[in-house]
């Protein structure tokens, strides 16, 4: 035990504009241990990352609390160049490659190797040739202790994506003082056999006196390669566990363990009736959120949620449905099959979406309270036009009672239908988004990220405001959320999205495991 | 109070604004300090205003649709002188038959251009679609194009009437009169009164008014809100159901009809219709005009056509003058501003455009 611990992380807390969002992380690496540090999205992993790598971000901001220790010296990282000169390195989670170099320039890239010319002598070290075979033969002995059998002279571009990731991990063992390496779900886009190729290769660097830090939310993988095992949640470090003493279960209880509150329905619902919705075989091509064959059957006066960490495809479910991101396979509404790829069908089905991303897509920043509500019926469905004659033009008087009726029966806090919606602050453009989907009279509604960027009080008020849609006028609510409290706190079903597809279906009072061990990329289903 | 509304003026107008609108109110003082004719520089603003106020006008749908500032407004422009030379043409062929009173002259003049600005829009949208992202620096060396090959195109077209063709060899001429044809100064005139000593050209105006009416019930339509939506939010409005590049070919085609109507009431009221290199700077004025008047490269309104064609045109004429009067050295100082004024004010309005 008397090893010396390579990097310690010590009372480190971080807060951004008054937002504490890490707090009291304590963190030891030895040389040789691989160390899992897992978390949801949004528990503190990346900034905990970016301060160990001195990011502007952090600087910027600020800086953080507590102390960084390397070799037991305490060091203030206060940039990457400084992080690089103390021997950690990172292989970041989207390559940082050049993909018209060979393996080995890009293994070598700033510090290639370099040998005397003619010039330098008079010109000095800027003149200097690069020393090819040098470096050929560096990059192969980086390429031999991962066990990758391709050449160091290929070009990066049009490698599989696994050699491209290993390239990255060959150029942070090729410095020569590496003595840590961080993975920052280094798996996450790598096939399987290509995954486990790459776990070989971190135990293969471990053996080697190298320090690995390893972030990601498989917990297969997590308890399979580590040492030591941290579990992150909402900022505070929540375990750390030797991987001895625990098990898949345990983890995923810690991740996700959170006091849910009950907002609805006094008891569970269960719904037998129609169906409302329900998809076949759905793909939907949305960049960073690709949905990969889900199958889903919602039923009337459902409110149904879907979770799951971000990438995993959630939120590409109602973006497909609505027409948005290209999409195949079949959908059916009301049993009545949808077509695809044409938001106006859609919404002529009766379907509304509420965005999640409410700035690029729900609102017309520039454009008045009552114009953002009513625009999509007024297109679609014709409402809030008076004829003139020839010309059928807006119907200002309607338009503005409309929005006034929706201004109050939502709360909608703002000076009145005319103020532009940039003005307004993050809930009350939610609510607005809100009220244009309601201005649609749908009989289902999405909506993504409901709370996503609005404070907390505004977030209960949205929520709130979903649920008695929900109960007072039988409205079927697919909620698409990150936060998991808040799909168990209002839904009555959820279905978990892993790897573009449904990993199960549970009820909000399942055990936090279940939930932890569906997000975790655990498939299982069961009916529900 | 005063306050107040000077802190939202100077937020809303922008710095640039309101060092034109200060260079503006000097050129009055001084034009008052020089004892110039006050009234002949009102009555040449006025005219000035309703001259270029279609133009500017043009500017509006395209703006909206969210193509930005038409650049390419000379492609109207274009189609209104082919209007105006084919009336010409129709007016001398058929002349012994039937006399064309000036009015008529210039309806049908209006009227023969709209087919060919409305093809030329739908042509000039579609490239416009291909092109998102790049269409101010496409528009402009789009319009540079077509009045280059105008030019040899002038040259050619068989317009035959001795008013416009050159006495010698083929091809029209660089300006054609509008004298003989009872259309100059037709609009100016319409009702026309005096103030004082200003004369007040009521028909010019009324036409730049109705106008502006008529593009204000179109933004009031299904069709205009679709279009303003799509011009400022292209995702939200797919997301509504609304076909983007439909609506953009709309603005497009839009702006290029007004540009053929804007070159129309131009040349009537200067007294001739100007071809050849005639066209080539003139959506810079308009551009500018509109930027002056408070619009951005995303964002305007007809508030700010109106103020910016005021504003614009107004220190056009004042400027001159002044120059003049200054110093004699200075004579073409004028001119100069005019032309620092209109570009930086481009380029200061290209500079915002990548904001938010």
């Amino acid at each position: 035990m008397g090893e010396p611990f390579l990097l310690q992380m010590k009372n480190i807390g971080k807060s951004y504009y008054g937002t504490q969002v890490l707090q009291d992380i304590n963190l030891s690496l030895k040389p040789g241990e691989i160390h899992a540090i897992v978390g949801e999205n949004g528990a503190g992993k990346s900034t905990l990352m970016n301060i160990l790598f001195g990011m502007e971000v952090i600087h910027s901001t600020g800086g953080y609390e507590g102390e960084v220790l390397v070799d037991g010296k305490k060091e203030e990282i206060e940039s990457p160049q400084r992080a690089m000169e103390l021997g950690i390195g990172m292989v970041h989670q989207e390559f940082m490659l050049l993909p018209n170099f060979t393996i080995t320039e890009n293994i070598k890239l700033n510090r290639e190797n370099l040998k005397p010319s003619f010039l330098s002598r008079v010109f000095g070290e800027k003149t200097k040739l690069l020393n090819f075979p040098q470096m050929n033969s560096d990059s192969r002995k980086a390429l031999d202790k991962l066990d990758i059998d391709i050449e160091e002279y290929v070009m990066v571009a049009g490698l599989p994506v696994g050699y491209m990731q290993l390239t990255e991990i060959a150029r942070e063992i090729d410095k020569t003082n590496v003595k840590v390496i961080v993975f920052d779900e280094p798996t996450a886009v790598l096939a399987e056999s290509e995954a486990d190729r790459l776990l070989e290769a971190m135990k293969k660097i471990a053996d080697e006196g190298i320090a690995i830090l390893f972030i990601t939310h498989r917990l297969d993988e997590v308890l399979a390669i580590s040492d030591n095992i941290t579990v992150l949640r909402d900022g505070s470090l929540v375990a750390t566990k030797s991987v001895d003493e625990t098990d898949v279960n345990q983890i995923a209880e810690l991740m996700v363990g959170r006091k849910i509150e009950k907002m609805v329905h006094g008891e569970e619902r269960s719904f037998k009736g129609e169906t409302a919705l329900k998809t076949e075989n759905l793909v939907v091509h949305m960049p960073g959120e690709k949905v990969n064959g889900v199958d889903l059957e919602v039923r009337k006066g459902e409110f149904f949620g879907i979770g799951g960490l971000a990438g995993q495809g959630k939120v590409g479910v109602a973006n497909g449905i609505m027409g948005l991101y290209p999409g195949r396979g079949k959908v059916w509404i009301n049993g009545k099959q949808l077509e695809l790829n044409n938001p106006s069908k859609s919404m002529a089905q009766g379907l509304a979406y509420v965005s999640e991303d409410r700035r690029g897509v729900g609102l017309l920043l520039d454009s008045s309270i009552e114009l953002n509500i009513v625009i999509t019926s007024l297109h679609n469905q014709n409402k809030f036009l008076k004829n003139f004659g020839i010309i059928r033009l807006l119907d200002n008087k309607g338009i503005h009672e409309h929005a006034l009726k929706m201004i109050k029966d939502l709360d909608i806090r703002c000076t009145g239908p005319g103020q532009f919606v940039k003005r307004l602050s993050g809930g009350n453009q939610q609510k607005v988004c809100i009220a244009r989907a309601l201005t649609m009279e749908p009989d289902i509604l999405f909506v993504s990220e409901p709370t996503r960027g609005i404070d907390v009080g505004a977030k209960r008020l949205v929520l709130e405001t979903l649920v008695r849609l929900n109960e007072e006028l039988e409205m079927t609510i697919i909620m698409t959320s990150s936060e998991l409290g808040e799909l168990r706190s209002v839904c009555d079903r959820i279905a978990i999205v892993s790897e573009g597809k449904i990993a199960g279906i549970l009820r909000p009072g399942d055990p936090d495991k279940d939930f932890g061990l569906l997000m975790g990329g655990k498939r299982k289903r069961r009916g529900a | 109070m005063i306050k107040d509304f000077a802190g939202k003026f100077l937020a809303n107008f922008g710095l640039a604004r309101v060092i034109i609108l200060a260079f503006f109110i000097f050129l009055c003082i001084m034009a008052v300090v020089f004892q110039l004719d006050i009234a002949e520089l009102l009555t040449s603003s006025l005219v000035r205003i309703g001259m270029w106020g279609v133009l500017v006008l043009a500017m509006l749908p395209a703006i909206k649709s969210g193509i930005g500032p038409n650049f390419g407004v000379s492609l109207g422009i274009l189609c209104g002188l082919v209007g105006a030379l084919t009336a010409l043409e129709m007016a001398y062929r058929l002349g012994d038959s039937v006399q064309f009173g000036g009015g008529t002259l210039f309806i049908i003049a209006i009227l023969i251009s709209l087919p060919f600005a409305i093809l030329t829009g739908i042509a000039y949208g579609w490239l416009l679609n291909r092109v998102k992202g790049s269409e101010m620096m496409i528009a402009t060396y789009v319009g540079f194009s077509m009045v280059s090959i105008m030019k040899i195109a002038w040259l050619f077209l068989p317009y035959t009437s001795p008013e416009m063709a050159w006495p010698i060899g083929r091809g029209v001429r660089v300006q054609i009169s509008l004298a003989g044809r009872g259309i100059t100064r037709l609009l100016n005139n319409f009702l026309s009164f005096n103030i004082g000593e200003v004369i007040v050209p009521t028909g010019l105006l009324l036409f730049f008014a109705f106008m502006c009416f008529l593009v204000w019930l179109f933004m009031r339509s299904k069709t205009g809100v679709a279009m303003h939506a799509a011009g400022d939010n292209p995702r939200f409005s797919e997301a509504a159901g609304i076909n983007v590049n439909r609506s953009r070919m709309i603005g497009t085609t839009l702006s290029t009809i007004l540009g053929a109507i804007g070159i129309l009431v131009y040349a009537q009221s200067y007294g001739f219709v100007q071809l050849y290199e005639g066209p080539m700077f003139m959506p810079f004025v308009a551009v500018a005009a509109v930027l002056i008047g408070g619009a951005s490269v995303r964002k305007a309104t007809i508030t700010h056509v109106i103020v910016g064609t005021a504003l614009f045109l107004g220190i056009q004429v004042v400027a001159i003058p002044v120059a003049n009067a200054f110093t004699t050295e200075w004579a073409s100082m004028g001119e100069i501003s005019r032309k620092i004024i209109q570009n930086g004010v481009i380029l200061y309005a290209l500079t915002q455009a990548g904001g938010e």
